[in-house]
């Protein structure tokens, strides 16, 4: 199925199955829109006021076309409701045999830990013509994976865990959306998903993880750009939620204790680490505390990146 | 269900002839006013039930997802002071009944004498409520997150006894409004307002005060007892 | 006052002379004008005004923050205001547009207005009540504005748990508020069903019910069993928030879907709360401006009770993809469509009146035409994401945005519209200029099929909702949406600047300038006075039966001898 007026172009072996009933459906309510809007224009236009005083005969009312209007939509409906009804049963039963990844929902980043243990966030790799199974948990409220070409999605709870299963058919980059509402950074909780064909993605996975070669500034950037710190730190000077990244390196910050402090490597390790321990001035106290999970070594990249930033 | 021309006549009877202090001038009779209050209590009556049926789905959910610790919980619950407030409400069921008879039948003294012990009864009941509520207290077993009762360190305990304070404390609410409503009939009693032609407040009050009753006679078993 | 009754001698029917323009004391606005006589008023039209302006100011400030939301849309990224401002204004668009102006608004103003008119009443049961009704509104509308000031009020108006435990302390405010505002409703309702029930003048049996008191009937209903439960839900999440209980709250043991079920058992049939009314105007419009009889009379008074039984049986429809068991969510789907059904068939039969009608195009019947189109839409993509599989992939997206704006705007605050149009000469007394009129239903069905119809095709492509920043190829429909919403919102200041000029400056108004036969009309003058009747009207024909009114038209005979047309139908007279 190509990209659409409706639809973008389908990407799982579910989709298709899932796009023809909504073809169905729209192509029936457009025929019934179509009946109804015709049907109020032919009488409206037809039985128009011509005369003031006239008081037209009052219709007898006709109780086959009432029955037979009752009957029909409901058999209409019917068809549909047990069309969607298989469906559903197929998408919420996953093959026995699929590859399973752990997904964590954070404010607001998305986790991804395969089976040997490796851990992407803010992109996640999958092989094409399997099926993929995503086992999801939430570490603080609401959140929901959602992938459009895929046509899946679910809600991922805090304690709780849920699960989507998907088989992409084509190697290729999409997004990958957060849809339960989760505070300020919402809409920036994207995530990419890769699919690789199955070579491909063995290889990727024996790679990933080990970015051990990558200069820290630029691991800083890559991390930067994945853990969603961009939502609030811009690099460009501009205010946001949080203080701007650029120039903070070595700049004396006031805080809101009015003590100052100077920004140095402790500081920025701290800030990360413990982000309520030291508020500056005019900020809120509103950085999750959900990056105690970096490693010395991404840590480090990302000093190096902030350093940079003058 | 309307009878057209019976209730034309009515109208036109009341209007000329015989309007009671009671009437209001919207209604056209007697008969007509009171069933409407009637028929609003009753709606008024199925809200409470609905407001108090949310409480007891969030019970039984919890019940069953926690049934340990509704054991452990309702060790803490002194049965017998809440069998003795069980007493207390059904007694003060009882003497609203009799108010409304005394009403009915013209008794102003014993409608005003039983109206007062209802509310006196009612009193003993919130004052057993606050021994218990206090007792709490003071071991440490508030609602919610200020819970610190160290005896009862299992998770999750501290949902029963938010359900049990919201629960007893909702209804304590409702007997604090019924008692408020049962000592403003008492003084219009006293004043003689009501009597076999119009008693519809006294009615309608002893129908609310029952159902505040009855709901204790769910929350006690459920907590206390099991 | 009088002038206007001269043109039309207007004999009384079956020994009735209900006019009150001639009465001592002026009609209901003039014969008192303190503002204490409005504010401590228990006159069921007073009320009705007051919650009209109460609920219409709602609207205005709730449909600001929805052009700015709009606004902020127009390009990717930061357009006019921060992430943190633009959720508190989509969370309080939602907010005051469903607690402050949907829900009271049809059945607050116009309900207690004409409802007790209609039914013959000189007031509704208990009409001290009343006031106390819209007095607990009041204050509801005034802790949200309080909450506005706290600010932080971030959580969209589902207040879904465990994040609404955690965000400011403005959520105290909104969960009182809509606890108190839930007061007014169910008081509202209660009022209403006994007075339907008890205050019915001699003649006005059921089957001679105007749809629209049927409607509100249903309204009631819903609005008496429902509201309890959201009652008690707010309370909770309320010390939820203060005490952290944890009911709701994973962290302490408690369960947000328990919280999703509770919402929605009340915030489903809150949706009926919201179109019921709107099916009622409707009625009433398509009737009066078809001069036909409602084909189908008994099936759309009967499908709205239906309607309103089975909106509590659906509410799981809105969490196919929370986790809730795959069982529950294919039963829920599968009663979605029963209910579907009532609603197509009220369509059906609204299209069927005019049938050997005589149509007329005033602008009350414009916004009755534009509520048949729009609300067909909203109809049909709600059988789409009641389809199971479907909603997988629509569910929480901008498709399921426009589906609700359909029923919501296009068919609630539509016939809403409609319904301010057509009583608008007896509430005010005057006429609006028709030309503006028309033009503004024009702007107003144009503006929201371009800012909604372009949201449900932005849904399919995979929007999520509740977004301040989407990615790059969103931009041109979100563009299309936004630009419709200008032109939606001109249409509305349009309605205001004309409605206000009409009300100090609008022609005088006849008793019945529609010539519509039920009672409000018939049977009181210009204005109504004070008590609405001086004798109980007595009903002798159903309330579309235009033939037999003679009232109406003037020939003073009260039934049979219809004017234009030779011989009554023996069939009708019978009923």
């Amino acid at each position: 199925m190509n990209d659409t007026f409706w639809l973008p172009e389908s990407a799982s072996t579910m989709s298709p199955e899932i796009d023809s009933l909504f073809y169905f459906v729209t192509w029936a309510s457009i025929i019934l829109f179509v009946g109804v809007v015709a049907a109020t224009i032919y009488l409206a236009v037809r039985y128009r006021r011509q005369d003031e005083v006239h008081v037209p005969q009052p219709v007898e009312p006709n109780t086959i076309v009432e029955i037979s209007w009752i009957i029909l939509p409901t058999i209409l409906v019917l068809i549909i409701f047990n069309w969607g009804f298989k469906l559903f049963i197929d998408q919420s039963v996953s093959p026995p045999d699929a590859y399973e990844i752990q997904v964590r929902g954070s404010m607001w980043n998305w986790e991804f830990e395969y089976p040997n243990g490796t851990v992407t966030v803010g992109e996640l790799h999958v092989p094409v013509d399997r099926p993929v199974r995503l086992n999801m948990s939430s570490v603080d409220v609401l959140h929901s994976f959602f992938v459009p070409e895929f046509r899946v999605k679910q809600d991922v709870l805090p304690d709780r865990y849920s699960s989507v299963w998907f088989e992409a058919t084509r190697t290729d980059t999409f997004h990958v959306f957060c849809t339960e509402y989760c505070g300020q950074g919402h809409s920036e909780m994207l995530s990419s998903l890769v699919t690789h064909s199955q070579g491909d993605f063995e290889e990727w996975l024996a790679s990933a993880g080990t970015d051990e070669d990558m200069p820290l500034p630029e691991l800083g950037q890559q991390l930067y750009e994945q853990r969603g710190c961009a939502a609030c730190h811009s690099i460009d000077g501009t205010a946001g939620i949080g203080p701007t990244l650029q120039g903070l390196y070595g700049e004396t910050e006031t805080l809101a204790d009015g003590s100052t402090v100077e920004v140095d490597e402790d500081f920025l390790r701290e800030s990360i680490l413990e982000p309520g321990a030291t508020i500056v001035e005019g900020y809120q106290n509103v950085m999750p505390a959900a990056y105690g999970n970096l490693s010395e070594r991404e840590l480090s990249g990302l000093i190096a990146y902030i350093e940079q930033l003058q | 269900m309307a009878n057209p021309t019976a209730t034309a006549t009515t109208h036109d009877a009341s209007a000329s002839q015989h309007h009671p202090p009671h009437l209001k001038h919207y209604f056209v009779s007697s008969e007509q006013q009171f069933d409407a209050a009637k028929l609003g209590m009753w709606l008024f009556l199925i809200t409470e039930i609905l407001l108090f049926s949310g409480m007891f789905v969030a019970y039984t959910v919890y019940r069953v997802w926690y049934p340990e610790v509704f054991t452990i919980g309702a060790t803490e619950l002194n049965p017998w002071l809440g069998g003795l407030n069980t007493l207390v409400l059904l007694g003060s069921s009882l003497t609203v009944a009799l108010a409304i008879h005394a009403a009915q039948t013209d008794k102003r003294r014993t409608l005003v004498r039983y109206l007062v012990i209802t509310v006196l009864l009612a009193g003993v009941f919130m004052v057993v409520k606050y021994f218990e509520y206090t007792h709490k207290f003071h071991l440490g077993i508030f609602p919610g997150a200020a819970f610190s009762y160290a005896e009862m360190s299992q998770p999750y305990v501290p949902i029963f006894f938010s359900i049990y304070f919201v629960m007893t404390g909702i209804h304590g609410v409702h007997v604090l409004i019924g008692m408020g409503v049962l000592s403003w009939l008492a003084w219009r009693a006293h004043k003689g307002h009501f009597g076999s032609e119009y008693y519809t407040p006294v009615e309608l009050t002893g129908l609310y005060w029952h159902l505040v009753d009855i709901i204790w006679i769910f929350l006690f078993p459920l907590l206390y007892l099991i | 006052m009088a002038e206007a009754k001269h043109q039309k001698p207007k004999a009384a029917p079956a020994g009735d002379e209900g006019h009150s323009d001639h009465g001592d004391h002026g009609d209901y606005i003039t014969h008192d004008t303190s503002i204490k006589s409005w504010l401590l008023s228990v006159d069921h039209k007073r009320i009705g005004i007051m919650y009209g302006i109460t609920t219409a100011l709602a609207f205005l400030v709730a449909g600001v923050f929805a052009l700015l939301v709009r606004a902020e849309l127009f390009m990717p990224g930061e357009t006019i205001m921060t992430a943190d401002t633009y959720n508190q204004m989509f969370s309080l668009h939602g907010i005051i547009m469903v607690f402050g102006f949907i829900i009271p608004a049809i059945p607050g103003f116009l309900g207690n207005f004409l409802l007790p008119i209609q039914l013959g009443a000189k007031d509704v049961a208990f009409p001290r009540l009343n006031l106390t009704s819209y007095y607990f509104y009041l204050i509801g509308v005034i802790l949200i504005v309080v909450a506005m000031v706290v600010g932080s009020v971030d959580t969209g108006w589902t207040f879904y748990t465990p994040y609404s435990a955690r965000t400011g302390p403005a959520v105290l405010f909104l969960t009182m508020a809509v606890f108190i505002a839930g007061f007014a409703s169910i008081f509202t309702g209660l009022n209403f069903i006994v007075t339907i029930h008890k205050m019915r003048a001699p003649g006005l049996t059921w089957n001679r019910l105007p749809l629209f008191v049927w409607s509100i009937y249903a309204t009631s209903i819903v609005q008496v069993l429902a509201t309890p439960v959201l009652g008690i839900t707010v309370l909770l999440l309320f010390l939820e928030r203060l005490m952290g209980i944890g009911i709701f709250d994973p962290a302490l043991g408690g369960d947000p879907i328990l919280f999703q079920h509770f919402f929605w058992f009340y915030s489903h049939p809150a949706v009926y709360i919201m179109i019921l009314p709107g099916f009622g105007i409707i009625s009433e419009l398509i009737g009066t401006f078809s001069r036909q009889r409602i084909f189908g009379y008994t099936a759309i008074a009967l499908s709205s009770v239906a309607i309103a039984m089975l909106g509590f049986l659906v509410w799981g429809h809105h969490m196919f993809v929370s986790g809730q068991s795959a069982i529950s969510s294919i039963i829920f789907s599968l009663i979605t469509y029963l209910i579907g059904i009532p609603s197509g068939i009220k369509i059906f039969n609204w299209i069927a009146t005019m049938y050997k009608g005589s149509v007329s195009f005033k602008t009350p019947m414009l916004y009755a035409l534009s509520f048949l189109v729009l609300f067909t839409i909203g109809g049909v993509t709600g059988i789409m994401v009641g389809v199971l599989a479907v909603d997988i992939h629509l569910h929480d997206t901008y498709y399921v945005v426009g589906h609700f704006h359909y029923v919501m705007m296009g068919g609630t605050v539509i016939a809403l519209l409609g319904g301010l149009h057509y009583w608008w000469p007896k509430i005010t007394g005057r006429m609006y200029n028709e030309r503006l009129a028309q033009i503004a239903a024009g702007l107003i069905f144009v503006g929201f099929n371009l800012t909604f119809f372009s949201q449900l095709v932005l849904g399919t492509r995979g929007m999520p909702r509740r977004y301040y920043d989407y990615i790059d190829e969103y931009t041109f429909l979100h563009q299309l949406s936004t630009v419709g919403s200008w032109v939606l919102g001109m249409g509305l200041f349009l309605v205001l600047g004309y409605m206000l000029v009409s009300m100090f400056r609008g022609e005088k108004a006849s008793a019945n300038p529609w010539h519509a036969a039920t009672l409000e009309w018939t049977h009181t003058g210009r204005r109504p006075s004070p008590h609405n009747f001086h004798r109980t009207p007595l009903v002798t024909h159903g309330p579309y039966d235009y033939y037999l009114a003679g009232e109406v038209f003037g020939d003073g005979v009260g039934n049979g001898s219809p004017v234009g047309d030779t011989a009554p139908s023996e069939e009708a007279r019978s009923h």
